[in-house]
């Protein structure tokens, strides 16, 4: 088990704006009023991607029988991080001290069965507690099975889904990155003329297969991507993440650590973006070339940049004048809270509001600058309060992540889902126009004026 | 208001239609104790049995004049008195259809004058009720055929003039060919929510429901509408018609009856349903009981449920003309785009078809159309199974016939909780068919996957 100190640590960030004041992103929760996942949930979450290895839950089964598979996130080969593995602890592995010798048993049928690249073991609360020593076992499993074991200590106690974010970017950090050497690229891939550069995302997680509309604009560039991680990435591919050029940190604040660390010790410069919306997707792709100091890169990124904006500002044509001046309430945690505040800018929407749950300070000065300073921001992420602002802002749509789906469409309000566990992709160019194509589906669907309106007994009645 | 286009071919390719002698059978199948007999040559009937069984998996009854080259020249019409002497005495029917097919009424068959003939050569059968239909399968499909016969029906066997005592909770519901057994017995309960006793004409599902009885098997109608049931009809406080095809049957009946009639396209939807809910609570004098109101805002839900699955969702769509204008209401209503819509014939259905167009044609312009308007979805009867399968997109079976999988007929698709099922049916095909972004290597990546 981690102690409190180590945890506080890990909540320190120097890379982050708001690291001297009080974190407004990992506020203590408040018992009978808090939703969102724990410290298992997001340190899994955060190396799940990485589809050729085990990822083995060590706890009783409330931890992954109710949550294995349940990601969005795609693998274009790899399927072994979609098999649910746990210890499935029970009362006499508890009582008896037996989960140690679970584990390594476990482990050893994970590896003989599955052949994985490696083996990640989440450490979830009950093991914490009665304190098996993971870290033993692993490094003996390691030992015995010549394959990496790599414990991830995230109780979830320790805290909220940021920090288990926090905590898979520390262990990957300190036991992955680094420790083996990228390949060299198939000769084929070369074009003469054109220099590589090689590079990684930190905080891009597949979702949906949506990064796939981005990569092949990162092959014509000649950006070989070392590790996206960790959306389809492999376990190899993330040992040799310290040889790139350059690193942009895509969704997860939470990640920022492991692009400064790799600044700090390898002298990677980094950026942070987005590619959800058109404006932010071009930044991005502009800061990469401006990271790397390539004129001729900058110039072909400058020429791909104009043709994939006049195919996104041709599709959206006919879209326009239908989204323009909708009203949008956005509900999302953290960095998304402003990068959809942008890509709904970019559609013509009008963002009358925006969730703020999990956002830090730096993700409100952005919000501020897109939306103005009297931007409305909303702190509570009580669902009743949520709905209550709906009605109060006049909004059109509700847009949020997959918890407020159920409760908004009981409330008969029009919502689009931009969750993680979605099967669309709504990044890049090409999600940009799948994400105006869905909002103009879900705001002109006739079913939110049939749900709306009263019966025609009632009406009858009422008029009789 | 829909724009009705024919395209001209002289080659019908993979026929969305079924002829009109099929539909009037299957009406005759919707009553008790019935036997529909075909006026043709023997292939029409076997032919017709054996779609029947296909689609309901249920013994047929069905038989034929069987007439053959001589008849066919020098006339048939002794055929029909003896096919009708030979059922009597076989079966023992109460009621026969008599339908004439494209052969028959091509030869000019008298069917009055047969008629006459056989009554006055077998007095001692003038229980036997005879209902001839003429449906030639040179005009219509299934729909039309089907209300021909529930006209003919009507004259035969239905009220002459009001009745002298009223039946207040009875009403009449005169049932197109677009509703299945099962939506028949959703209809059934509907109108036994407000203490309303139907009289359903005809009673596909008594007769067709698939369900044993004592006796084992039976060569006439398993179960249906009884005669006695359709004469006393005018005793109802209301006559109730659902399919624009039987809107001429309806009139009739109200010109002989004097009875009120209420007209429903569909019923399949929220509005649709409503409709037919207020008309009921009107009748009945009832509100609406809440066992409705639940399902009601059950089906509210499955909407707002459903709706991202399927908002935008572009559909071609194929049946008979009743069953494209309920479903294209009830599509609309749910945010599908109906890109291609396809009736098999004309019918009254179509001109109110809330669509720009609609195509009378076959599953060739099915499929023609559903690529080039870039349809995601299928609905159709089996035989758009090739077609979705061609295109890579998946079915909704509807219509006639659905022979390829198993409980068709027992579907209801009509009231609150037949909507629902029906929505989700659609997400799911939908769900099932949702095509992700392809995954993409890249080129450093090198050639094996991992």
């Amino acid at each position: 088990m981690r102690s409190t100190d180590q945890i506080a640590a890990l909540k320190s960030e120097p890379a982050c704006a708001h690291n001297a004041k009080g974190k407004s992103g990992c506020a203590r929760p408040q018992p009978g009023a808090t939703q969102g996942g724990c410290c298992f949930d997001g340190a899994r979450n955060a190396l799940l991607p990485i589809a050729d290895a085990a990822h083995i839950v060590h706890g009783p089964i409330g931890c992954a029988g109710s949550s294995w598979d349940n990601r969005g996130t795609r693998s274009s080969g790899a399927e072994l991080y979609r098999i649910g593995m746990t210890t499935d602890l029970n009362d006499m592995d508890v009582i008896m001290g037996q989960g140690e010798k679970r584990l390594l048993a476990a482990i050893r049928q994970a590896v003989e069965r599955y052949d994985p690249a490696a083996v990640f073991v989440y450490v979830t609360c009950v093991p914490a507690l009665h304190g098996d020593d993971v870290e033993a076992v692993c490094k003996a499993a390691a030992a015995r099975l010549g394959r990496p074991v790599i414990p991830v200590d995230c109780a979830g106690f320790y805290g909220n889904k940021n920090l288990g974010n926090r905590i898979a970017g520390d262990v990957i950090y300190r036991h992955v990155i680094g420790t083996a050497e990228p390949p060299p690229p198939p000769a084929a891939a070369e074009r003469p003329g054109i220099t590589r550069h090689d590079v990684n995302l930190i905080g891009e997680w597949n979702v949906g297969g949506e990064f796939w509309s981005m990569a092949p604009l990162f092959d014509e560039l000649g950006l070989r991507l070392l590790c996206t991680f960790s959306g389809d990435s492999r376990f190899h591919e993330v040992r040799t993440m310290h040889r790139a050029e350059a690193n942009m940190v895509v969704c997860s604040k939470a990640m920022i650590h492991v692009a400064r660390k790799l600044r700090e010790d390898w002298s990677i410069p980094y950026f942070e973006g987005s590619f959800y919306g058109m404006a932010d997707t071009s930044r991005s792709l502009r800061d990469f070339a401006r990271l790397l100091n390539d004129a001729d890169l900058s110039a072909r990124t400058e020429a791909l940049i104009a043709r994939e904006e006049a195919h996104v500002e041709a599709a959206l044509a006919p879209l326009r004048p239908r989204l323009a001046g909708k009203r949008a309430l956005i509900f999302t945690g953290g960095y998304k809270s402003w990068s959809m505040v942008s890509a709904m800018q970019d559609l013509g929407l009008e963002v009358v509001a925006t969730g703020t749950e999990k956002s830090t300070e730096e993700d409100k000065a952005r919000i501020r600058a897109l939306m103005g300073e009297r931007a409305r921001m909303i702190e509570d992420n009580d669902q009743k309060a949520l709905l209550r602002t709906f009605a109060e802002t006049g909004a059109d749509i509700l847009i949020a992540g997959d918890r407020y789906i159920y409760p908004t469409l009981k409330s008969r309000l029009p919502f689009l889902d931009i969750d993680h566990v979605r099967a669309v992709g709504y990044a890049g160019y090409g999600g940009m126009i799948e994400l105006a194509r869905n909002l103009d589906r879900t705001l002109a669907s006739p079913v939110w004026r049939q749900v709306a309106a009263p019966p025609p007994w009632a009406v009858a009645a009422r008029a009789a | 208001m829909a724009a009705i286009l024919a395209p001209a071919k002289a080659l019908a390719v993979n026929p969305l239609k079924v002829s009109q002698p099929v539909g009037a059978a299957l009406a005759f199948l919707g009553l008790a104790r019935a036997m529909p007999l075909e006026h043709g040559a023997r292939g029409c009937a076997a032919f017709n049995k054996l779609f029947f069984m296909r689609h309901f998996r249920e013994p047929i009854a069905l038989q034929t004049t069987a007439m053959d080259q001589v008849t066919t020249i020098l006339g048939a019409d002794d055929n029909v008195v003896e096919a009708l002497a030979t059922l009597a005495a076989r079966d023992r029917p109460e009621v026969v259809g008599l339908v004439a097919t494209g052969l028959a009424e091509t030869q000019g068959a008298d069917i009055p004058r047969t008629l006459a003939a056989f009554r006055a050569a077998h007095p001692e059968l003038a229980a036997m009720a005879v209902v001839p239909v003429s449906a030639t399968d040179t005009q219509g499909c299934l729909e039309s055929g089907f209300a021909l016969a529930v006209e003919a029906i009507l004259e035969h066997l239905g009220p002459r003039g009001p009745a002298a005592r009223r039946r207040p909770g009875q009403v009449n519901l005169l049932a197109s060919s677009m509703l299945s057994p099962g939506d028949i017995d959703a209809l059934r309960l509907w109108l036994e929510a407000f203490g309303l006793d139907a009289v359903v004409l005809p009673d596909l599902g008594d007769s067709l429901d698939g369900h044993l009885i004592e006796a084992g098997y039976s060569p006439l109608t398993y179960g249906g509408t009884p005669r006695p049931a359709i004469a006393a009809m005018a005793a109802s406080a209301a006559t109730l018609v659902v399919g624009p095809s039987l809107d001429r049957a309806a009139r009739r009946l109200a010109e002989r009856t004097g009875l009120p009639t209420y007209h429903f396209p569909g019923l399949t939807g929220l509005d649709a349903c409503d409709a037919f809910t207020h008309t009921l609570a009107k009748i009945a004098g009832r509100p609406v009981p809440p066992r409705l109101l639940r399902a009601r805002d059950r089906l509210l839900d499955a909407m707002v449920d459903c709706q991202f699955q399927l908002g935008g969702t572009r559909v071609a769509l194929a049946a008979d003309p009743d069953l494209v204008g309920a479903l294209a209401a009830f599509l609309g209503g749910m945010g599908l785009e109906v890109v291609a819509a396809l009736a098999s014939a004309r019918g009254p259905a179509l001109a109110a078809v809330p669509l720009p167009e609609v195509v009378v044609g076959d599953f060739e312009d099915v499929e023609r159309l559903a690529r080039e308007r870039g349809a995601e979805l299928i609905i159709a009867n089996s035989h758009g199974a090739p077609v979705a399968a061609r295109l890579g997109l998946p079915l909704l079976r509807t219509g006639f016939p659905i022979t390829d999988i198993h409980g068709a007929p027992s579907l209801a698709s009509v009231g609150y909780d037949g909507s629902r099922r029906l929505l989700f049916e659609l997400a799911n095909l939908m769900l099932g068919h949702y095509r992700e972004i392809a995954p993409y290597r890249s080129r450093y990546r090198g050639d094996a996957p991992c």
